[in-house]
């Protein structure tokens, strides 16, 4: 038998791919800008905050990353109006990929933050640094640098992830490719050229984030 | 309308949950298996390959490397879909729950070849040169010297990772396998209680999920200890 492949069916639909590539990346940075600096305080109420406080930041940790992606959207956005919050898609999916990321980054920025010396903290102390001061100017930036290649991995995960956002109709690029298979039942095609954009996306955002870490996160 | 009790919801989220746990299982030691071969090709390609076999031996890690970016570079729903139309392509009927299986072996292979391969780089080179000296062949190398020893580091992130395939799982029921996440759905549109349901189905993979997550954790640190 013979297998035809129409790859122009789908790339003649490009407006399409790009909207849904946009709505991707828009995701993507949104909620890895917020799920950071959401784990950079979890982090710290992890290793250092009141014991309550651990308490409650460890259970959404663990609650979080024992359970799957998808069913956390489908909760926000599902299960969540009938409590009378009411999400638009694309609302439940950035609150879903924020939730998500923070919960992986405070593990993994925790995991830096703990690996700091004592002496360095007492040094901040003893020249009289506030409390905030020492996380943020002598903590922080080594940790970040230390657990930077894991914590931009977890980000191409969240944004990998962010294909199941199409299934509650966010107008990503899975949902672009859907909609095309729809208009012209090339499937295979378009889910094939969707799989090479995010694999281009994958790769083109590691590159950046390396570079982007070093110049502008952690320094020199 | 037939009522459901809260019994009832639970008892069908149990049943649909050993579905979960059998593609689990079935993509967890597929995945092994397809891994074992991928780190093996890997080792052989950068280890073993004679003179005359260098440019074979490139092409393999080439491939092998292309591989394992390949499948960690997408989403694991672009795969499901690839291998449920894709596979339709070539005329085959293929059933929800064989797309799904074979998409996430592949999935679960690239990743743990690449963790076994961390493992392995692991192990001082010496003890390669050792092995050698010892008139050892690769396959022996590798099977009496280095695999031993690597296993022992790679069993906590191996089970770690368990806790990924479970809740990649979840993604079957997209393309329509009757797991946890698809029943859930299923649940929900016929009593109109999202909110309940699907805190149900959290609380199942969290049950499912929690203590391989904790047993992963505890070999991690019996490891750190032991050395």
């Amino acid at each position: 038998m013979r297998v035809e492949l129409d790859f122009m069916a789908v790339l003649s639909q490009w407006p399409l791919l790009g909207i849904g590539l946009a709505w991707t990346i828009g995701l993507t940075v949104v909620s890895s800008l917020i799920g950071v600096l959401v784990g950079v305080t979890f982090a710290w109420a992890r290793a250092s905050g009141p014991a309550w406080l651990r308490w409650v930041v460890g259970t959404y940790v663990e609650l979080i990353r024992n359970t799957p992606f998808i069913v956390q959207l489908f909760f926000l956005f599902f299960g969540l109006p009938a409590l009378g919050f009411r999400l638009s898609p694309e609302m439940a999916s950035v609150l879903a990929m924020v939730i998500n990321l923070s919960a992986y980054a405070t593990e993994i920025i925790r995991a830096g933050v703990e690996a700091t010396p004592r002496g360095q903290v007492e040094a901040a102390q003893s020249l009289a640094l506030s409390k905030m001061q020492i996380y943020t100017r002598v903590v922080l930036p080594p940790a970040l640098k230390k657990v930077w290649p894991a914590l931009v991995s977890q980000i191409i995960i969240v944004m990998l992830g962010s294909a199941v956002c199409g299934q509650i109709s966010t107008p990503e690029l899975s949902y672009a490719a859907n909609l095309i298979q729809g208009r012209n039942f090339r499937a295979f095609e378009a889910f094939i050229i969707a799989t090479a954009l995010y694999l281009a996306l994958s790769i083109a955002v590691r590159k950046l984030l390396n570079w982007a870490g070093s110049r502008f996160v952690f320094g020199r | 309308m037939i009522e459901f009790s809260i019994w009832d919801i639970f008892r069908n989220l149990l049943l649909a949950g050993r579905w979960t746990v059998t593609l689990s299982l079935t993509a967890f030691i597929g995945g092994g298996l397809v891994g074992l071969l991928l780190l093996v090709g890997r080792l052989w390609a950068t280890r073993a390959a004679v003179p005359g076999a260098q440019k074979a031996a490139l092409v393999v890690s080439r491939l092998l490397d292309g591989y394992i970016v390949l499948f960690q570079g997408t989403p694991l729903l672009m795969q499901l879909f690839l291998a449920y139309f894709g596979l339709a392509l070539f005329g085959i009927n293929v059933p929800a729950w064989v797309a799904a299986a074979v998409a996430l072996t592949f999935y679960t292979s690239a990743y743990l070849a690449e963790i076994w391969r961390g493992c392995v780089d692991a192990i001082p080179k010496g003890q390669w040169e050792a092995a050698q000296s010892l008139a050892m062949n690769f396959g022996e190398q590798l099977r009496h010297i280095v695999l031993p020893q690597a296993i022992r580091i790679a069993v906590p992130p191996t089970v770690g990772f368990l806790v990924q395939v479970i809740k990649g799982t979840a993604l079957a029921s997209v393309i329509g396998f009757m797991e946890l996440t698809k029943v859930g759905t299923m649940i929900t549109n016929a009593t109109f209680k999202p909110f309940l349901v699907y805190s149900c189905v959290a609380l199942m993979y969290f049950m499912l999920c929690f203590p391989v997550s904790m047993v992963a954790r505890m070999l991690e640190k019996k490891l750190r200890n032991g050395r």
